[in-house]
């Protein structure tokens, strides 16, 4: 793993307090990570995000291209970090669909890079203009085959700043692609947005092999899960292929070389999971009913916590910032202490699933399900909390 | 017409070839009497003689029989998704704009699944050369109809043959705005080779659709033969027509073929229409990309 700190380039870096929308702070946070190629297409209700790169990129030396669909972004982008930029791509639910198969080609190729999706209601066209968190299993495994992958989920355009920056971070330290999860509610909501000064901003720069020819090998890990990035042009003649492959990159069609590849692939995400997973927490220690929530629900979720505090019930609030890998250990260990885990998540049971898988049994976990459209009604989870039947 | 291959004719004796290859994955998989085997020995010797510098110069494939040329070609190599070479190089190409960036792929991979890509990149004018290799089938996976059979020929899923109107590839191209359209077939190495040196010498969209044998599958299938045969009927059925009306070139099963160089024009590339664009528009507050 790949942890050297760098900081921003203070070129194109806003520091000051904005009044913006999370969309836009995600624009941002990915100009000061160091993104200089984006490549999209006009999808509601991400499409604020491009928009604001296409006006600011020209100043500050990157390359933005709307193309002909989302697989075309989706691919893309991942020719252009190995042409040696940083680059993200930016879609809502039907174009993530669509880019599924460029997710495993980066996973399987280990080319780092951001996919941002700005959740809304599905299925199909769905409810392009408002929120949803139904792409969360989708992220997760969306690709065929297994790897491992990294998801946030920002819950304010603070964050959706501050967590791009660290999405593009992971994306390199790891060499994975890492999803942005936002929904339609935090992507139009406009609230303030410090952006810090450049050298207060740590940016992870891209780990180049510049070792000799002779000992170069594409995939070669030196006993750790995540070898170096080389890029077109180098001198290195390499050889990238979505085919499994062996360590110096050349297709290998043996059952002991994908299971090499996979495990490694697997298990660079598994085996760090401890340094990635990223959670807060709120009086959960002595709680009798732990709420687990991630992105918009957080807030939603808030009212109904401290409503139910006040009817005297001990509740605890766990915030799930990185959702992949899942906080696993944590909600374990919280099984054997509380009395019953709520979910709400605006779709029909998604993450529920891991919270009860964890929970194996030895805690009840009741969803609080929402079709989507609008967020939550905080007295639904209330009354998820209180044991009240909804 | 004469044709001006000297420069090909005085390459050195020998397979200088190899040097171009990963021999450490020799041999390749392609069937004997394939013609994507003799292009890309073209295309090795079109690179010998291009004068570019081999470190910068990126292939990219997609998938299917074309789409391992990128896995032989002992260069910066990208085996990408089926279909999407283009738009891969895309981003390749504008992300490091000194890299030469050449799509090698087939006729299924560019233009079935990757067919909007296609016009889109002509239309962009990107700076890149696309070697389509056409086979009239799709090969890797079983010999089943592909946008470019022609129509009667017998496809695995064409059983009684094939009814739709293939695709006239130079007019596809010219008619989306590629700057350099030329075709030719696996029997004519010379002026492949040199149509490859000059779309490598092309700025903006250079586009060469090879013909090439597949005796596994559409020859046998269709009952016309081996590789050597194949070769047979494109030197006794193709009319060198340089400049010819692209709209008039379509191919029809076993009928007369019409090969040369159809496009040679001038057109700004992308990103000297965006530097150029946002100079304007913008003046000093712009600098201009270049990577």
């Amino acid at each position: 793993m790949h942890n050297s700190k760098g900081t921003a380039d203070p070129k194109g870096v806003l520091t000051g307090a904005h009044f913006i929308d999370g969309d836009h702070a995600c624009s941002e946070g990915a100009i000061v990570a160091g993104c200089r190629f984006v490549a999209g297409y006009p999808i509601t209700p991400s499409t604020e995000v491009v928009e604001r790169i296409a006006e600011r990129f020209p100043f500050v030396g990157g390359i933005f291209i709307q193309m002909e669909d989302e697989i075309a972004s989706s691919i893309a982008i991942q020719g252009a970090v190995w042409g040696g930029k940083k680059a993200m791509t930016v879609t809502s639910g039907p174009g993530f669909s669509l880019m599924m198969e460029h997710i495993g080609y980066a996973a399987m190729t280990e080319t780092p890079c951001v996919f941002v999706d700005v959740q809304r209601a599905g299925p199909s066209t769905g409810l392009p203009t408002q929120p949803a968190q139904g792409d969360m299993m989708q992220a997760r495994w969306g690709s065929h085959g297994d790897y491992g992958i990294i998801a946030l989920s920002p819950n304010s355009p603070q964050e959706c700043f501050d967590l791009t920056i660290h999405a593009f971070n992971l994306a390199e330290q790891y060499r994975v692609p890492v999803l942005f999860m936002m929904d339609e509610c935090v992507g139009h909501m406009i609230e303030r947005v410090v952006i810090p000064a450049a050298n207060q901003i740590e940016v992870v720069p891209r780990k180049f092999y510049a070792g000799p020819k002779e000992e170069f090998f594409l995939y070669h890990t030196n006993g750790d899960f995540v070898p170096p990035m080389v890029k077109a042009g180098d001198g290195y003649n390499i050889h990238v292929t979505g085919l499994t492959h062996d360590e110096r990159g050349y297709p290998s069609m043996t059952v002991g070389a994908q299971e090499k590849l996979v495990r490694r692939l697997v298990n660079k995400i598994n085996l760090n999971a401890d340094a990635i997973v990223r959670y807060e927490e709120d009086q959960v220690e002595g709680a009798d009913v732990v709420v687990v929530t991630y992105g918009i629900t957080s807030r939603t979720a808030i009212p109904a916590i401290e409503e139910a505090r006040k009817a005297g019930f001990k509740v605890g609030h766990l915030r799930l910032v990185v959702v992949w890998p899942f906080p696993e250990k944590r909600i374990r260990q919280l099984a054997g202490n509380i009395k019953s885990f709520v979910v709400p998540e605006i779709n029909y049971g998604q993450i529920v699933h891991e919270v009860e898988r964890c929970a194996a049994g030895r805690a009840p976990v009741q969803l609080v399900p929402h079709g989507g459209g609008t967020v939550h009604n905080p007295k639904d989870i209330f009354r998820a909390i209180v044991g009240e039947k909804g | 017409m004469s044709e001006e291959l000297y420069e090909v004719e005085t390459c050195p004796p020998g397979n200088t070839v190899e040097s171009f290859l990963r021999m450490d994955r020799m041999p390749h998989i392609w069937c004997p009497g394939c013609g994507i085997g003799t292009t890309v020995n073209c295309f090795a010797h079109a690179l010998e003689t291009s004068g570019l510098n081999l470190q910068k110069v990126s292939i990219v494939s997609g998938i299917g029989c074309t789409g391992r040329v990128a896995g032989y070609i002992d260069l910066d190599s990208f085996h990408t998704t089926h279909g999407r070479a283009i738009p891969f190089a895309t981003g390749l190409k504008l992300a490091n704009p000194e890299l030469k960036v050449v799509v090698y792929s087939g006729d299924g991979d560019l233009t079935a699944i990757g067919g909007n890509h296609f016009i889109h990149a002509c239309r962009r004018n990107l700076d890149m050369t696309v070697i389509l290799i056409n086979n009239f089938i799709y090969g890797m996976t079983g010999g089943q109809v592909a946008p470019t059979t022609p129509r009667t020929a017998t496809a695995s899923t064409t059983p009684f043959g094939n009814f739709e109107e293939p695709f006239n590839l130079p007019y596809l191209a010219e008619s989306s705005g590629a700057v350099y359209v030329a075709r030719w077939t696996a029997y004519h190495v010379r002026h492949v080779t040199k149509a490859i040196k000059e779309a490598l010498a092309k700025k903006g969209f250079s586009f060469i659709e090879i013909l090439a044998p597949c005796p596994t599958l559409y020859s046998r299938r269709n009952k016309l033969g081996d590789g050597l045969e194949q070769m047979e009927y494109y030197r006794d059925n193709c009319e060198i027509k340089h400049g010819a009306d692209t709209r008039t070139i379509g191919i029809d099963f076993q009928g007369k073929i019409v090969i040369g160089k159809f496009v040679d024009r001038e057109r700004p590339t992308y990103l000297d229409a965006m530097n150029g664009f946002y100079q304007k528009k913008l003046g000093d507050r712009y600098t201009p990309y270049n990577g």
